[in-house]
């Protein structure tokens, strides 16, 4: 569990990034901070691992302050995945993964190996291993980015805007591998993005920020989309347009849905049992 | 052409004694360089300062340095040390601006990185930063490294074996022909270092190849879109 309690963010240039925030992330579960650009979610994520440091209030990590450990152990033991994938364009694909185990102490060639296995954990084939970033395509990096972000085996995974720089395909490519490696490892993952689609995709708690780290709402994608907060939210969420106001039409083949320009976007199917969350 | 035959031996050992010389300075002044490059980056205000004071350094003529030196530092007028020491300042005029240069060029996103998943500082600046500034660095040695082996040679004014040695005695004697093969054998030495340097590069650095040929964030991103 991560709890911000109180938390603001001053940067020297005079930006109030973050005003008295607070927040519970619950454990093993998937939380979204979405927003627009200047809502602060990039410098929220950034405050957990001190990247940034809080100008005032408190983050705890199981109940223990982040501040109890030195900056440089407690970002070893989280996960880190950052758009551009952040690789080190001078080490080869296998010991960009085995990075932060060689940075603690493990052996080489025992790092070296487990790095292996991970590349097949994200999905990657290990002839890959032994090139630079640049011979890799943007997903693949982003994948090895992912992989070299679970190398230490972190109970935390802070993902900064991590698809942003990919082509829609290979996005949902990315997105969907990510919900099968988190249904496997159970992490506690702390994402960042300003897509509002992908939140509510990956999201278990869906955090929607307002300019300078105001929440303006909590809650799941069911709970935000059924109860925008308010108009803000709504409008952000585009919860009466677009494919979000479905409705449904009858036609002489049977009952389609329809958005709000009245073009058709799916079906209706009954579901046998499972709650949506 | 008869002069080059019949002074083999002396050519061989001059060049010998030449590389002696030159070769301490080209790996002093790299090794120097990197503490300046770091704290010409690590402030502001040091970045213009130092860069200038060093690189002003390179204005002092040859020759004065030679002879003042050994009364600075307390050794003898033919010491070959002086010749080292002063061709060392010279390398670190030429080199400070090359590492503090390459250092400032790393990708600030791949700092961050390195910052984010858990290098210290101090790994950051040796296994990260400076790894990165090698394209950079090893431009400014290849200078530094033909620079110092042509200024090598004035060091025989003083009576200091070098390449030099066949310039004055050639002009003495008035022997054509070893003036012209002390040009011709320094600038040899000049290239085959140079080729040395650059071989040496691509082994430390296998990746600056790929990365120059074909990297770049923006050759990336293009490709990102071809192919997943």
């Amino acid at each position: 569990m991560i709890e911000f309690r109180g938390v603001s963010k001053l940067f020297p240039d005079g930006t109030l990034a973050v005003d008295d925030f607070s927040l519970v992330i619950p454990s093993r579960k998937t939380t979204v901070f979405v927003g627009s650009s200047g809502s602060g979610k990039t410098t929220l994520l950034r405050m957990i691992n001190r990247m940034v440091d809080t100008t005032s209030g408190t983050i705890e990590i199981d109940g223990q302050p982040t501040t109890a450990l030195e900056a440089v152990a407690l970002r070893r033991s989280i996960g880190y995945v950052m758009q551009n994938s952040g690789l080190l364009p001078h080490l080869r694909v296998v010991d960009n993964v085995a990075t932060v185990p060689v940075l603690n102490g493990v052996p080489k060639k025992e790092a070296r190996e487990a790095a292996l296995v991970l590349l097949d954990t994200v999905g990657l084939d290990r002839s890959l291993a032994e090139r630079y970033p640049s011979q890799l395509s943007g997903g693949q990096q982003q994948r090895v980015g992912v992989a070299r972000g679970l190398a230490a085996n972190p109970n935390i995974l802070l993902m900064d805007e991590p698809f942003g720089a990919v082509d829609p395909i290979v996005r949902s490519e990315l997105q969907v591998e990510l919900i099968r490696l988190q249904r496997d490892l159970d992490k506690t993952i702390v994402f960042v993005t300003h897509d509002i689609d992908e939140a509510f995709l990956l999201g278990d708690q869906v955090v929607i920020l307002e300019k300078g780290g105001v929440i303006a709402q909590v809650g799941s994608p069911t709970e935000i989309l059924t109860a925008p907060a308010n108009e803000f939210v709504a409008t952000f969420i585009g919860a009466e347009r677009g494919k979000r106001a479905l409705s449904i039409q009858k036609t002489a083949t049977g009952d389609i849905l329809v958005d709000s320009e009245g073009r058709a976007a799916g079906v209706l199917v009954q579901q046998s049992e499972g709650v949506v969350r | 052409m008869n002069w080059i035959v019949n002074n083999g031996d002396l050519i061989g050992q001059l060049v010998v004694a030449h590389l002696a010389t030159a070769i301490p300075p080209i790996i002093l002044s790299f090794f120097l360089s990197i503490p300046i490059g770091w704290f010409a980056n690590r402030f502001q205000v040091s970045r213009g300062i130092l860069l200038t004071v060093f690189a002003l350094l390179y204005a002092i003529p040859s020759l004065p340095l030679f002879i003042v030196l050994p009364l600075i530092i307390g050794t003898g007028l033919r010491d070959p040390i002086n010749v080292v020491i002063a061709l060392t300042i010279y390398g670190i005029a030429l080199m400070a601006r090359s590492t503090a240069d390459g250092l400032a060029s790393v990708d600030p996103d791949v700092r961050q990185a390195a910052t984010a998943v858990g290098y210290s500082a101090r790994s950051s600046f040796w296994r990260v930063e400076l790894p990165l500034a090698g394209p950079v660095l090893l431009a400014g040695i290849r200078v530094v490294a033909v620079s110092t082996i042509s200024l090598t040679t004035v060091g025989a004014v003083l009576g200091i074996d070098s390449l030099g040695a066949l310039f004055t005695d050639g002009y003495q004697r008035n022997i054509p022909s070893e003036i012209l093969t002390g040009i011709v054998v320094t600038i040899a030495l000049a290239l085959a270092v140079d080729f040395l340097i650059v071989r040496i590069g691509r082994l430390l650095m296998p990746w600056s190849r790929i990365v120059g040929a074909g990297g770049g964030r923006s050759a990336r991103r293009q490709r990102t879109a071809a192919t997943a």
